[in-house]
């Protein structure tokens, strides 16, 4: 199963400089344990306490995941998740 | 140094008003580190004192850079009460490593403060803005 992971700016330095890498898992938790142990120090990056960062916003396709089920949501084959840091401030 | 449009900072400090006393924030899209096309966005929080880019509408807009070749070249938004100068939370969450943070404080109804930043791991740098026709 292979899932297509776009990846922000930010965090290319942990893909090498790659945009988009792919990673596998069936759910979206499984996906970002699979790209941790391709990317180390990622995860870190996405996940706080065992649910995803506030400030960073994970879609499935075309859908915000905290609108589906968190890191539980179910992915499969020729999906693309795209991360994106969230624009915020004060 | 950020180099832009009067017409684009114009329209930014058009966007700061109108939204006053929430704040407004946006993003100017470019090739090459030159602003260009200007993209205001909703702020989700519909707050004086925070912001935050609606995730669905940052996706759609993201991946309309991402087809045209562009990048974040600006990502600007207002204070409302307080000076043009990033705030702690504006520092912390700063996540575009390439971008100008363009700030601009409507707090003075007759004058308006544009200014702007490289924030990169927690260092904030202004930078000197010049405006061209």
């Amino acid at each position: 199963m292979a899932i297509e992971v776009r990846i922000p700016t930010i965090l290319r330095n942990y893909t090498g400089g790659a945009k988009a890498v792919t990673a596998e898992g069936a759910t979206l938790d499984e996906l970002i344990s699979n790209l941790e142990s391709a990317h180390p120090g990622i995860k870190e990056r996405l996940v706080d306490q065992g649910a995803l960062r506030r400030f960073v916003n994970v879609y499935l396709n075309d859908e915000d995941v905290r609108f589906l089920g968190g890191l539980g949501t179910p992915v499969s084959d020729g999906d693309t998740v795209t991360v994106l840091p969230a624009v915020a401030g004060g | 140094m950020l180099q832009i449009s009067q017409e684009l900072a114009d329209k930014i400090v058009a966007h700061a008003r109108a939204d006053h006393p929430d704040e407004a924030c946006g993003v100017i899209a470019g090739r090459d580190g030159v602003p260009e096309r200007f993209v205001p966005m909703a702020n989700a929080e519909r707050s004086p004192t925070f912001y935050r880019f609606d995730s669905m509408e940052q996706l759609r807009v993201w991946r309309e850079m991402d087809d045209r070749d562009e990048e974040p070249v600006v990502i600007y938004h207002s204070h409302t009460a307080t000076e043009a100068y990033p705030s702690r939370t504006d520092i912390s969450y700063a996540s575009e490593p390439n971008a100008h943070y363009v700030l601009v404080s409507t707090r003075d109804e007759a004058e308006v403060e544009f200014r702007s930043y490289r924030i990169l791991d927690g260092v904030v740098t202004e930078e000197e803005v010049r405006f061209v026709p």
